[in-house]
């Protein structure tokens, strides 16, 4: 259990003191990552389930490791190549899968909802992975969990996100959390890439990157997508890296010097972030991945192990 | 030459700063440095005797087709930007669909470039909604924006997905950019040649109803509700599209609107009388007189924010043909002034709001400099003998194209100088190219 949660799928369900119970765990699961032997057996006995409907090599990797640093068993169930295309049901898909036992079920799903749905039909306890333009929660969390490392706190910071904010899952948990750290969040991207109602979720919304970077404590560097067939948001990568993408030379012009800037990866070089800037000071790109398999062990660790699961058992 | 012109003895209507009246207007280095009842005259100026004439900030039209790169043999920048002079316009919005299509940076800089070299009026190039027009993907409106595009427009090609619609008043809202959209939907223009009425069933011409026109003002009016942004419509010729617009102003809604002199002058009757004649075929059509009638309404109550030409040089090759085959559109800018001034005459118009129309409302739409003789203005100036009578001889006018509805014509009211950045580019009787 998370808090109240025995699921991990959406933050805007999450209070503070829940993002902050995985927060704080994950700072011990980061040092397991640093001692000489990475394991411990937390988690044996356990087994854990990645069901990815969408290719996401990375994401699935990082629950991987961190499923068996825990030294739990772990399963990974590629859906899109067997059951789907037989026709099966995602619910069906789910119940299957169950049947196995797992305890925790890790799922990406091209559909926002899809976790939720499969969560009522099961019953081991349910982490998204990413669902559509949703949500991915454990992205959000290790996102606040690299803010509080880089800055001590998110207390009075502000953030900046950058890119296609409607098609972002990432952006929707960072809305969903860092203000409960006490962030204040700019959004700022080409106006066809601003959702519709946006400011409801507390965010200030900018056009001009310069805006919306000028005087932030971090940045958070969405993916750009070339091209979406039949709705064209931007007239192509040119323009859009010319206006809001960051390089050198409005990196140095207009950020602080303690800014830290994210990217959920993988980054389009060129594109929002030039090479120097991926690569440069600011960057924080490299400790989100490791902090990643760290927060993602704490969430499995609260949903599959826990003191109070370990008791039942 | 000086740098100081004095324009003494001339009726000043100059709507944005409230004047009507007899003043005196000095320019000096570029910029409106007086307008006053009693100003001493500099040594060094140069005198313009003004007495029985109007001083008005130099019009501006925010809709004209000047051809080049693609056509020349229809009009050039230079020819285009000459025409202006000679109608009192000191500023011209030019639209993209050159050949090729304006939607790049470097079709923009070939565009000022010319205008740079004519050194007449200013011409500010439009660039496209989409790339090369096709209402497809979105064009690079930064891009545009930077090399000096002051609006976007595919005119002439209605933008007929309403997606990439929606995109782009969304898009170019980054950019501060007003969209100045052709409103027809092609499906119901279908093959039609004339507005659809009595008229074109007499003359057995096929039709394009008024609703072609506002059915796509009424979409682009939902879509600018639902996505913010800067809408324009040009050349607006209904009743129903003024009652749209009008409804929509009033709603708070960002939309401004132009009409044409030939939609507020003439009717389809008028495609009958001039029997089948190509130089009243246009698009817009000539509508029936009711939404004439509306669009003066419009136009004199402020609906309708500007008056701008369309101005739409073809030559005979494609004029002189049977009305099915010839090709859209007229020349406007030399007629623009007396046209507009006859309907003052007829009581539709003030003339203080026929004066703001072709100033300060089209540049407040688009964000231009000039429309007004406040101080520290550009110093663009048009002084126009309103009753200086005149013929219309295509052969004497300044464009090369001679497609005028107004041939042989007599009209009332005429430019007799314009004065641009300080520098008189026309000047009635001198010289013409
Ligand atoms: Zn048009």
């Amino acid at each position: 259990m998370i808090g109240r949660h025995k699921h991990c799928i959406a933050l805007a369900d999450y209070s503070r003191e829940e993002i902050l119970e995985v927060l704080d765990l994950a700072v011990s699961m980061k040092e397991v990552l640093r001692r000489p032997i990475k394991k411990v057996p937390s988690l044996r006995g356990r087994s854990i389930v990645n069901l990815f409907f969408e290719a996401s090599t990375r994401t699935r990797s990082s629950f991987e490791i961190a499923a068996k640093t825990l030294s739990a068993d772990l399963l990974n169930w590629t859906a899109s190549a067997s059951s789907v295309t037989k026709g099966e049901t995602l619910i069906d898909t789910a119940r299957n899968l169950e049947a196995m036992r797992p305890d925790v079920l890790v799922i990406r799903h091209a559909a926002g909802g899809a976790p939720r749905l499969v969560a009522e039909h099961v019953g081991c306890a349910v982490v998204s992975a990413g669902d559509g333009a949703h949500e991915h929660p454990s992205q959000g969390l290790l996102d606040c969990f690299t803010l509080r490392e880089k800055l001590g706190t998110l207390e009075g910071k502000t953030v900046a996100i950058v890119g296609d904010i409607s098609h972002s899952r990432v952006a929707r948990s960072d809305l969903h959390s860092m203000p409960k750290l006490g962030a204040k969040m700019r959004l700022c991207g080409p106006p066809t890439m601003i959702p519709a109602g946006v400011e409801a979720l507390g965010a200030t919304v900018h056009y001009d990157l310069r805006e919306a970077v000028e005087g932030a404590d971090a940045i958070v560097m969405l993916r750009i997508q070339h091209e979406r067939i039949g709705d064209p948001l931007i007239p192509g990568t040119r323009e859009y890296s010319k206006f809001w993408g960051l390089n050198a030379k409005k990196a140095a012009e207009w950020l602080k010097p303690s800014c830290v800037i994210l990217h959920p990866g993988p980054v389009n070089r060129g594109v929002e972030l030039s090479p120097e800037v991926a690569d440069g000071p600011h960057s924080v790109i490299l400790d989100q991945v490791q902090n990643g398999v760290a927060v993602r062990m704490a969430i499995l660790y609260l949903l599959a192990g826990g003191t109070e699961s370990e008791a039942k058992a | 030459m000086s740098d100081v012109i004095f324009i003494e003895g001339g009726r000043v209507i100059d709507p944005a700063s409230g004047v009507d009246g007899v003043r005196t207007v000095v320019l000096r280095d570029g910029r409106v440095a007086e307008v006053a009842e009693r100003v001493e005259r500099p040594r060094d100026a140069r005198a313009v005797d003004a007495r029985g004439r109007w001083v008005t900030p130099g019009f501006i039209d925010l809709h004209v087709h000047l051809r080049e790169p693609g056509q020349e043999y229809k009009e050039t920048v230079a020819t285009g930007a000459a025409a202006a002079g000679a109608g009192g316009f000191t500023s011209v919005c030019a639209m993209p669909n050159t050949r090729p299509v304006n939607d790049n940076a470097s079709g923009t800089a070939l565009g000022l470039a010319r205008a740079a070299q004519a050194g007449l009026a200013r011409v500010y190039p439009v660039g496209a909604i989409s790339k090369g027009s096709a209402g497809e993907e979105l064009a690079e409106y930064g891009e545009l924006q930077a090399a000096g595009c002051v609006a976007l427009s595919d005119d002439g090609r209605p933008v007929m997905n309403a997606g990439l619609m929606r995109r782009a008043l969304e898009y170019a809202k980054a950019f501060g950019l007003p969209l100045t959209v052709h409103e027809e939907d092609l499906h119901l223009v279908g093959k039609g040649v004339m507005h659809e009425g009595p008229v074109a069933t007499r003359l057995g011409l096929k039709g394009i109803p008024a609703q072609a026109e506002e059915v796509m003002i009424l979409r682009d009016l939902a879509l600018l509700e639902l996505t913010g942004g800067r809408l324009h419509v040009a050349h607006v010729s209904t009743r129903g599209s003024v009652r749209a617009i009008r409804d929509a102003k009033r709603r708070g809604l960002p939309v401004t609107a132009e009409v044409t002199p030939h939609h507020l002058a003439l009717t389809d009757e008028d495609v009958a009388a001039s029997g089948y004649g190509t130089d009243y075929k246009m698009n817009p059509p000539l509508r029936s007189a009711d939404d004439v009638q509306a669009c003066r309404e419009a136009l004199a109550d402020g609906t309708i924010d500007a008056i701008a030409t369309d101005h739409a040089p073809h030559s005979a090759v494609e004029k002189d043909l049977e009305f099915d085959a010839a090709l859209n559109g007229i020349v406007g800018l030399e007629t623009a002034f007396p046209v507009c001034l006859a309907l003052v005459k007829q009581g539709h118009l003030g003339e203080r709001r026929l004066v703001e129309a072709l100033t300060r409302s089209p540049a407040s739409a688009f964000g231009l400099p000039g429309g007004t003789l406040a101080r520290g203005a550009p110093a663009d100036v048009a002084i126009l003998d309103p009753a200086a009578e005149w013929v219309v001889d295509p052969g004497r006018l300044r464009s090369k194209s001679r497609n005028t509805p107004w041939k042989g014509k007599r009209l009332a009211g005429r430019c007799t100088h314009t004065i641009v950045n300080g520098r008189i580019v026309y000047e009635e009787g001198r010289s013409e190219r």
